[in-house]
């Protein structure tokens, strides 16, 4: 259908809620089609230009097919099973109180030192309370509306800033990028949209902790941040606490956008429920994660730690445009019992003198496996590029795997590649030298975990790499017998 | 002190220990030598409880407790301490951190508080200068990229921070230059209160003139085949083992 049809049908208002008995309705029934997109639209009160890009991508996503290409194994997704929209948040089948909610869970709050009134938010029960983080938003946002950054939900974006979320809304992750980006694209409910104007350095670190209702985004989250000319943000994603959601299929997509000499800083720290220790009940990961260096010199950084979730597939990029532009991916990931992560980065380098750097630590636990699959491309324009990649595998026992799938494109001779990689392991000698100075093993792994990930815990901000550090000794609790 | 009545142990399904007996009281000093292979440092992985190290009979009692029962990381919070023949190297971790987990640890097991970052370091950097060791050293991973002598007066560092009360030093002097053995005997003989007992595993008596043993045992193929005084180890220096085995015939 071309697009002038589909205005015109829309126009027309030929279509039907059809079997969505009404508007007023809190959920959708479970299933994906064009009716259900305009539901999620028109609950949203959206412009007519938003649905159309939701339909398109809706379209589009038809006509392709689940990738199948990462190293992980899963059961067929029912996508028809999926309910694309509920509000507020459906708790029909959580647990009713934390008197329901699986103890190892609640252990590990306790451990972590999650607040008494965050976990039952956390695993899921329904609260009514309201939190102290409200007051602290709403602190929070008036210095940041005297800065002039903009940092709301993205339902908000889409009333107050229309022009703005129109204008970069894929812009960097096309709704046909791939498949699950275009699900995405398709059935988002909310997330995070963060602008910052020229020159402006935002005041503090943005954290999505902070916004109001970011509880609920649900599983089809949409992040968009841009910094204009010399702007400058450091943005937090995730909280270290193992968080459950109902939601098995998790399908985000960020796109960051940076101009010239803008810096956009991504940490990120995710704990999804990754499932009982037969790996049942986890969370499946699908994310698209890129940015954009559109401007010369400008920079944009991904730093993550990954610990949860059952299947992890996710490769945050850059997109090197500018001339001189720094792209960087700094990455923990960690696998433990039946999980899975497929994870990387991409580098593309197309301008002049752009320069990359890729440091990617891996470590492996129990039965679980992780991949670093990463693609540096220097198209011919790049000339004097270089990228360096340093990717490292640790394992602890012997029933893990580690696997490195690295890709390298490079034309004519754009620029300089260079390429490290190593496999270790926890070794006895290690743990044994740890355990005759006094510490017990589980200290011990954890330390030297820590210190197979120094380089990228120096990245993130400073309260993070410290809870970053306990949330490795929890993850790989257990894992050496 | 620590008492091994004959001790029995395998590695890997080998027999190397095959009835050591050993008496240490505190405060004393105990030199263990031996031709290579002959056991001495399985016997220190036994003593620290060292995983794969099988103990198939005897007994080894420390403190008056019955040392076979626990974990490694048990024995080294009653005062048990090895300075290793090899010391690993763990890439990443800082050594002042590594080593002020293990001092806490330890006072943990003793029901003492933690110590606070700001003792913790004025302590270290008494220790350091006590040792003449190079400060930078101890803001590196533990022991990554250290020579073979930097390793060896690392663990020495570690024992005078720790506070043992029985310390089993394997071979510290291999590898040491002149100056570094003196250093590292210097600090040695500072843990020397009378109270604190050593093993030490050495080749070589210059180790042994700068740190004079009470009692010196020979160790061949699993067992101690002989003991005196510091006149033996001399003896054994210009006249090799040969003639202990020849006596034992
Ligand atoms: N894991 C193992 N499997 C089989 N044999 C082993 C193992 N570890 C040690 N051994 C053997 O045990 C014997 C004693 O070794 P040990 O290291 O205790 O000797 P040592 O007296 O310390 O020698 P050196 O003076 O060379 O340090 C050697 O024959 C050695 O090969
Ligand atoms: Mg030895």
């Amino acid at each position: 259908m071309s697009s002038s049809t589909e205005i015109e049908s829309l126009a027309t208002g030929e279509y039907k809620y059809g079997f969505i008995t009404d508007i007023e309705s809190d959920s959708a029934p479970p299933g994906l089609n064009e009716d259900i997109i305009r539901f999620i639209s028109a609950k949203k009160s959206e412009p007519t230009w938003l649905l159309e890009w939701r339909l398109k991508a809706y379209r589009r996503w038809c006509t392709m097919v689940e990738p199948n290409w990462a190293h992980v194994k899963y059961p067929a997704i029912d996508y028809q099973a999926i309910v694309y929209y509920s509000a507020p948040k459906s708790t029909a089948n959580g647990p009713k109180s934390l008197d329901e909610v699986d103890p190892e869970l609640l252990a590990t709050y306790e451990k972590l030192g999650i607040p008494l009134h965050e976990r039952a938010r956390l695993a899921g029960v329904a609260v009514d309370a309201v939190f102290d983080s409200v007051s602290v938003a709403t602190t929070f946002k008036s210095k940041l509306a005297e800065a002039g950054v903009i940092f709301c939900s993205f339902s908000e974006a889409v009333r107050e800033h229309p022009d703005l979320v129109r204008k970069y809304l894929g812009s960097v992750v096309p709704y046909a990028d791939n498949y699950f980006a275009a699900l995405n694209s398709a059935v988002f409910t909310d997330g995070s949209f963060c602008y910052i104007p020229k020159g402006v350095r935002c005041p503090m670190e943005l954290s999505t902790y902070f916004r109001i209702n970011a509880a609920n985004t649900g599983q089809f989250e949409r992040t968009l941040i841009v910094c204009e000319d010399n702007a400058h943000v450091s943005y937090l994603e995730g909280c270290t606490a193992p968080q459950r959601d109902e939601n098995q299929l998790h399908a985000a997509v960020v796109e960051l956008v940076a101009l010239e000499n803008a810096e956009i800083k991504y940490s990120t720290v995710q704990n999804w429920y990754p499932g009982d220790k037969e790996g049942k009940g986890g969370i499946y990961n699908f994310v698209t994660k890129r940015g954009a260096c559109r401007g010369k010199k400008s920079k944009i950084s991904w730093t993550q730690v990954e610990t949860g979730s059952a299947i992890t597939w996710k490769y945050p990029s850059v997109i090197l445009q500018g001339d001189d532009s720094v792209g960087e991916f700094y990455s923990v990931a960690v696998t433990n019992n039946r999980q899975q992560a497929d994870t990387g980065t991409k580098m593309i380098h197309l301008g002049k003198n752009t320069k990359s750097t890729v440091i990617a630590k891996g470590i492996a636990a129990g039965r679980s496996n992780s991949s670093y699959r990463g693609l540096i491309k220097m198209k011919r324009g790049a000339v004097g590029a270089r990228n360096y990649t340093q990717c490292d595998s640790l394992l602890i026992g012997s029933r893990c795997g580690a696997h490195t799938f690295p890709y390298i494109e490079v034309e004519g001779n754009a620029g300089q590649v260079e390429h490290e990689a190593s496999t270790s392991k926890v070794s006895d000698e290690q743990l044994f030298y740890c355990r005759q100075r006094g510490l017990d093993p589980e200290q011990a792994v954890s330390l030297i975990v820590g210190g197979f990930c120094r380089e990228v815990f120096r990245k993130l901000p400073m309260e993070f790499a410290v809870e970053a550090q306990k949330l490795l000794s929890v993850s790989l609790e257990g894992s050496i017998g | 002190m620590l008492n091994i009545v004959d001790l029995h142990a395998e590695v890997g399904g080998k027999p190397i220990l095959k009835g050591l007996s050993l008496s240490v009281g505190a405060g004393e000093v105990h030199a263990i030598m031996g031709p290579n292979g002959s056991g001495k440092s399985t016997l220190a992985n036994v003593l620290s409880g060292r995983e794969g190290y099988e103990v198939t009979g005897g007994s080894i009692q420390f403190l008056g407790v019955d040392m076979l029962t626990l974990k490694p990381e048990e024995r080294a919070a009653l005062g048990l301490f090895l300075a290793f023949q090899y010391p690993v190297e763990i890439p990443g971790v800082n050594n002042t951190y590594f080593l002020k987990a293990a001092l806490n640890a330890v006072r943990k097991h003793r029901g003492e508080e933690e110590i606070d970052a700001v003792d913790f370091l004025a302590l270290m950097k008494a220790k350091l200068a006590a040792l003449s060791m190079n400060e930078l050293l101890i803001n590196r991973g533990v022991n990554e990229g250290f020579s073979g002598g930097e390793k060896k007066r690392n663990e020495i560092l570690q024992m005078t921070i720790l506070e043992p009360k029985l310390c089993i030093l394997d071979e510290i002097d291999s590898g040491l230059d002149i100056d570094a053995l003196r250093y590292v005997a210097d600090g040695v003989n500072m843990q020397r209160d009378g109270k604190r007992s050593m093993i030490m595993v050495t080749h070589y008596q210059r180790l042994l003139d700068y740190i004079v043993p009470d009692y010196v045992h020979v160790l061949t193929d699993g067992k101690i085949v002989h003991s005196g005084g510091p006149q033996l180890a001399k003896d054994l220096e210009s006249q090799g083992y040969g003639w202990l085995k020849a006596e034992e015939e």
